[in-house]
């Protein structure tokens, strides 16, 4: 959730950037709000307009500006730019001794081997299924949240169980694994005492693959609704007051106005977050994955994922490092696609939302 | 009149109740972790985790801080990596997201393509992985924590966006009366810029306090655990001294003198706890950070 969310989140910022470009100078004046007054001055007086403006950009200390960059975008270029090059890892049979340049190529070799192995299908069926879980249940849950969020009135009392839902977004995976342990424990959890009291069975959870798709989907959206629906309650927050009063003169109830005004209303922001969190539905959130299963094989056959398996593939040794780099490629370029598709089927639904 | 404000009280007490049994279930874990911690172990492992402790008991306590070193170890790298490098990091991406932010730097759209595609492209872990170790030779430094993830693309649009808005005549005096671009960016922009400072670095804070990621991959050596990556081992270490004790038991030692149960709960509210209390307080920047973005969108 929380790796969707920040994607999603990403995506607006860039939105809303890549049009400004794309505007006329002029618009871009006029859209910002400091500028606008500056813009219309100039404008009104007529003949000041095109002199001021150059006078403007010869003001402007480039070389300055460029030296203020320069660091960051070095950054940038080092742990950017340059894993992009080593990619070529993945053609290559990486030796430690021969350096990435120094390897021989072997082509597709090592994607060959990818595709033939049983890995193969397990992470692609896992990282698919799952995330998709979670973006459906946390789209659920999440509107759900900020519509009955919406509906109460005490603003102190809104702003209290946001504060509670939010608190374990703070939290990292691994105390969440912690807590999931605690419930968990096979001997101890407090789920297994219960079920004895209750005359039950207890269930070995850490070997049950059966159970971790649902727990993997009960923690993801326990830490991150709280978030997410933050997005959703700012966005009804700003929805006219007028449409909920003429609703209610023309004697329409509390469910009417919530599927005929308020979910309508948050549509387009549905429609395009879930179409942006299919676009990342490659990327697996590791943390939920490593540390809630703590990393055990018998589970893996429901919660091995790409992420994982392309970490364990690194700490198996320097052997591996070429298997694991072509299925990081593969992720990337897979990734690369979607986000390129989504963008394509965004900007048909909602122009203004679009990426570029 | 009357059966409507009486419907009204009924559907806002429903309301009510349903978000306080949300509340409760958000709350419920932390307090099975906490009462874990302050229960005995023998009851423990006579009834298993509960969340009233059959009878309070510290000795989890007592037990960590009578060997505080690794804790306060990891306290030191945590907070020492949280600190410098948030700090180095939203100064530099201020430096990069000011110039794009002026509408005027020729090539600024190259400038900021060059940090997009890096949000839509990577080349994966296992190149940074390598280009970090092997190259670089990071590994085993503190500053694997602070250099690698100085840059956010994110972020800097963020930051971007927020200086765009700012009043550009300002600028443009500034310009006129001789000021350089140094003096407007660190004298002018950044105290005008708080709240998306404050944002970003709390964002980062956050990262950067809750990372067990990056020591797990780089750290080898024990004095350089971070907090998080510290309580990872202690719940793979613990369960093989688990292991290790049921062989023990068969040998006649009891496994139960072995306080692992309770002192696992009580490290993680130890090491999770104190920052926890902090950030809540600083939510309406996280908010705002996640809501920045869409207003404009």
């Amino acid at each position: 959730m929380d790796l969707v969310i920040y994607i999603n989140i990403q995506a607006f910022l860039i939105c809303s950037f890549l049009n400004t470009l794309q505007k006329e100078p002029s618009e871009v004046y006029a859209m910002r709000g400091g500028r606008m007054e500056f813009f219309m001055k100039t404008s009104l007086n007529g003949k000041i307009t095109t002199g001021h403006k150059n006078k403007w950009y010869k003001n402007i200390n480039n070389w300055q500006l460029y030296s203020l960059c320069a660091v960051p975008m070095l950054l940038f270029l080092v742990f950017n730019y340059l894993p992009m090059i080593g990619i070529i890892i993945a053609f290559k049979e990486y030796k430690y001794d021969l350096g990435i340049i120094g390897s021989n190529w072997v082509g597709f070799k090592n994607f060959e081997f990818f595709f033939k192995s049983d890995a193969f299908y397990r992470i692609t069926r896992n990282t698919l299924t799952l995330n998709a879980i979670f973006i459906f249940v946390g789209l659920i849950a999440s509107v759900t949240v900020a519509l009955l969020l919406f509906e109460i009135r005490k603003r102190t009392a809104v702003k209290a169980y946001q504060t509670m839902l939010i608190v374990p977004h703070y939290l990292s995976w691994v105390i969440v694994g912690y807590m999931a342990y605690a419930f968990l424990h096979p001997q101890y959890g407090f789920f297994n005492s219960a079920l004895k009291q209750l005359g039950m069975a207890g269930i070995d959870w850490y070997n049950k693959p059966k159970y971790w798709p649902a727990i993997l989907t009960v923690s993801s959206i326990w830490k991150g609704v709280g978030m997410s629906s933050v997005v959703y309650y700012a966005s009804l927050m700003g929805i006219d007051t007028e449409y909920f009063e003429a609703a209610a003169i023309d004697g329409a109830n509390k469910w009417q106005i919530t599927w005929g005004i308020t979910l309508p209303f948050l549509r387009p922001l549905m429609t395009i977050l879930t179409i942006l969190a299919i676009g990342n539905i490659f990327r697996a959130d590791f943390g939920l994955f490593y540390q809630l299963t703590r990393d055990v094989g018998s589970l893996f056959s429901t919660t091995d994922v790409v992420d994982t398996y392309v970490y364990r593939t690194i700490k198996s040794g320097v052997a591996n490092m070429s298997m694991s780099s072509a299925v990081g490629v593969l992720q990337s370029i897979v990734g690369f696609v979607l986000i390129i598709i989504t963008n394509i089927i965004v900007k048909k639904i909602e122009p203004d939302n679009a990426l570029f | 009149m009357i059966t409507a404000r009486k419907n009204n009280i009924l559907s806002q007490s429903i309301l009510h109740s349903i978000f306080i049994i949300m509340s409760a279930m958000i709350i419920i874990p932390f307090i099975l972790v906490i009462a874990i911690s302050f229960s005995n172990e023998k009851d423990i492992v006579a009834y298993g985790y509960h969340f009233i402790p059959k009878r309070f008991d510290v000795s989890a306590y007592l037990y960590i801080f009578k060997n505080p070193t690794s804790i306060i170890n990891a306290y030191n790298v945590t907070i020492f990596s949280t600190v410098v490098g948030t700090t180095l990091s939203v100064i530099l991406m201020s430096m990069l997201a000011y110039p794009i932010s002026r509408g005027n730097l020729k090539g600024r759209g190259f400038i900021s393509f060059y940090i997009f595609f890096t949000m839509l492209f990577s080349g994966g872990l296992v190149p940074s992985y390598i280009l970090i170790s092997q190259y670089l030779k990071l590994s085993d430094t503190v500053w694997v924590f602070i250099i690698p993830g100085l840059m956010n693309a994110w972020h800097v649009f963020l930051l971007r966006t927020f200086f765009a808005k700012l009043p550009e005549s300002i600028i443009e005096s500034a310009l006129l009366d001789g000021a350089s671009e140094y003096r407007i960016f660190f004298t002018m922009i950044l105290p005008l810029s708080k709240p998306v400072l404050a944002t970003v670095a709390l964002f980062g804070a956050l990262a950067r306090w809750n990372d067990w990621f990056t020591a797990m991959l780089y750290i080898t050596d024990d004095r350089l655990l971070t907090l998080q990556y510290l309580l990872q081992r202690i719940l793979m270490n613990i369960q093989l001294l688990q292991q290790e004790s049921m062989n023990v038991d068969m040998l006649g030692i009891n496994p139960s003198d072995i306080p692992s149960e309770t002192v696992r709960m009580a490290m993680a509210v130890v090491a999770a706890g104190p920052m926890l209390l902090v950030f809540p307080f600083f939510q309406k920047y996280f908010v705002k950070g996640l809501t920045i973005g869409s207003v404009k969108g």
